[in-house]
């Protein structure tokens, strides 16, 4: 056994860093490679979520108010209070972080699955804050702030409301814009890798086989010392945190940010993309997450053509989230390793099998 | 001979049956105490609730001077106190040597944040803690099966495994859930010398076990429970002899014929 073995996380990165070096030159056209942008936001969402799902075995219907935090966090301050992006991308993160703790703390220390209501329930309170936010302070802190003598210059975060919020600047480095798609796509797509080597690092670590071991037997996982609610707790807040990344990334490659994007409907979609990649393996992130962003493609375009089509998507992410659990209960990436270990296998075996077979044959008369 | 583990009007309480009634003992340390009685006395019960697994409706639990009663299992776990399950409760997801390193849970130190990262040191404690997993695999004579899936054992090492794992934590105290239940006899042969061998190494070895001639031969006390009350206690000569021991058995057996 060789302690200078290449790991199997850093072959992955290298793998993932060369095809997404390569992909522009496949794929020449600029539109196409919005969606690919898109994966990697949502990639970012999904490890989070997976490692929530897969790991500390809950699940949070609320990760698109999380979403949401990231985004309008990066686009109030980086429009409204003049504040570098790279600034706006972190405060985001960080509120993100508080609220999760906040929403998980009384939830998780509980046995059951009380998260995936709260979460459900928070998702739509944030929702209904992005539609519903005041323009202007209420009289009530209008008076706080003047009682605490605040400078009455001070501006008033807006939501925008349902029209959403324009021109959030694009993160730059110096005077190097990302404003190009495919500008954008190197950008997100470098956060994608780094957000999955860095969680791989986790699934590797004292961490991660605590999670797993929870996962395989809480009972005996707490009888060795492993604080159960508490790494739940931790990863919940993580998976927020990388939410709150992939909104703040999407604010500003996008430029826009509205309401319908953040709907708490769609965080079942993210639900799906777990599902789809495969609980516990936050390598099947970005295959969840290219599913679903380019069957949304897909159903646009067809869309095009049968205008109510598109009105049926939840259906149809339903419709896919049972046949996944029916069929692929360990997701696409899973059930497709096996699929291919077993072939090579079949195929190892499958002379030495046929001649017993043949001889029998010969033997009976 | 000082009290390891104090047990005062131990009770619990199961929608208004009582698994554990008002039961009292103490362990001494470095030595092999027995909890025996009949199926459903209560000893898997008692021994969750030392364990912290499951939390007690009544009584206190002292270790080594300090409540533990009440305490969540990891907290416990941190006291010095590992256990055994009477269902092996591997990880069934994860290899033998991997079972072990959890067990190294609370002898390491990383974090969900300097594993990220990779921070200094993270790189060189994983190499330690495989390095002492190893080790415990090779005290139960599983070195060859570190990288067997736990599954993939076969059921006589995977109750091995749970000593190893249980022993990583370096307990003062092993709880163990029916190590013997299942084995063959030969198997059972290794257990008493792996027992021997954990108490001569300083642990104090609570185990509830159905093997009477097991129990009897290896142990120093033993405690019997009956419908979840204590009807007898000291020395394995003593306890045979106790006529509500005899009678609490023959019942059983008078019951199964």
């Amino acid at each position: 056994m060789s302690r200078v073995r290449p790991s199997p996380t850093l072959i992955s990165v290298l793998l993932g860093i060369a095809l997404v070096a390569l992909a522009p030159c496949v794929v020449t056209n600029s539109y196409a490679l919005v969606p690919l942008t898109f994966i990697a936001i949502y990639t970012i969402l999904v490890i989070g979520l997976n490692m929530l799902m897969g790991y500390a075995g809950q699940v949070s219907l609320g990760h698109a108010a999380f979403f949401a935090i990231g985004a309008y966090t990066s686009a109030i301050l980086s429009t409204q209070y003049g504040c570098s992006p790279w600034a706006a991308m972190p405060a985001g993160m960080a509120l993100a972080g508080i609220v999760a703790l906040l929403v998980g703390m009384p939830c998780l220390r509980l046995r059951g699955h009380y998260l995936a209501m709260a979460t459900l329930g928070f998702g739509m309170i944030v929702y209904i804050l992005l539609m519903e936010w005041p323009d202007s302070p209420p009289l009530l802190l209008a008076t706080l702030g003047r009682l605490l003598h605040l400078p009455a210059s001070t501006p008033w975060p807006f939501t925008g409301g349902a029209s959403g919020l324009p021109d959030i600047p694009a993160l730059a480095i110096g005077s190097f814009v990302f404003h190009t798609n495919l500008q954008k796509f190197y950008l997100t797509w470098a956060f994608a890798i780094l957000a999955l080597l860095l969680c791989a690092n986790i699934v590797n670590s004292r961490v991660g086989r605590a999670l797993r071991a929870v996962h395989g037997s809480e009972a005996a996982a707490a009888t060795l010392g492993v604080n159960i609610a508490a790494y739940k707790i931790h990863v919940f807040v993580l998976s927020a945190i990388l939410a709150a990344l992939a909104g703040s990334l999407y604010a500003h490659a996008v430029g826009f940010i509205s309401p319908p994007t953040f709907n708490f409907i769609r965080s079942v979609d993210f639900v799906v993309m777990v599902v789809i990649g495969g609980m516990a393996s936050i390598w099947g992130a970005v295959l969840g997450a290219g599913t679903i962003v380019l069957l949304g493609n897909w159903l646009q375009d067809v869309g095009a053509k049968f205008p109510r089509l598109a009105e049926f998507d939840l259906i149809i992410h339903s419709a896919i989230l049972i046949l996944v659990m029916i069929f692929m209960p360990a997701g696409i990436v899973c059930t497709a390793r096996d699929a291919v270990l077993r072939r090579l296998r079949g195929r190892a075996t499958a002379p030495a099998a046929a001649a017993p077979a043949h001889s029998e044959e010969v033997a009976t008369p | 001979m000082t009290a390891l583990l104090d047990i005062r009007h131990l009770t619990r309480a199961f929608d208004g049956l009582l698994a554990v009634s008002d039961v009292s003992f103490s362990i001494a340390g470095g030595q092999i105490t027995a909890l025996i009685g009949p199926n459903g006395a209560g000893k898997s019960t008692l021994l969750n609730l030392v364990s912290g697994t499951l939390p007690p409706t009544g009584g206190v639990i002292t270790y080594q001077g300090q409540v533990i009663s009440g305490c969540p299992p990891h907290r416990i776990a941190e006291y010095g106190i590992a256990r055994t399950f009477q269902h092996v409760e591997l990880f069934m997801n994860m290899t033998a040597a991997e079972n072990v390193m959890v067990g190294r849970h609370l002898r390491s130190r990383g974090t969900l944040f300097s594993a990220m990262f990779r921070l200094f040191g993270t790189a060189a404690e994983e190499r330690r803690v495989r390095e002492d997993a190893l080790r415990f695999l090779e005290r139960v004579g599983l070195r060859e099966d570190a990288d067997t899936p736990a599954s993939a054992l076969p059921f006589g090492r995977q109750r091995l495994l749970e000593i190893a794992r249980a022993l990583a934590t370096e307990p003062k105290l092993l709880l163990l859930d029916e190590a013997a239940s299942g084995l063959s006899t030969r198997e059972k042969r290794e257990l008493v010398s792996l027992i021997y061998a954990i108490r001569d190494a300083g642990v104090t070895i609570f185990m509830v076990d159905h093997d009477m001639d097991l129990v009897m031969s290896i142990s120093d006390a033993v405690v019997v429970l009956d419908h979840g009350e204590k009807i007898a206690e000291g020395t394995p000569t003593a306890v045979q002899h106790d006529a509500r021991v005899i009678a609490a058995y023959l019942g059983e057996e008078a019951a199964h014929a």
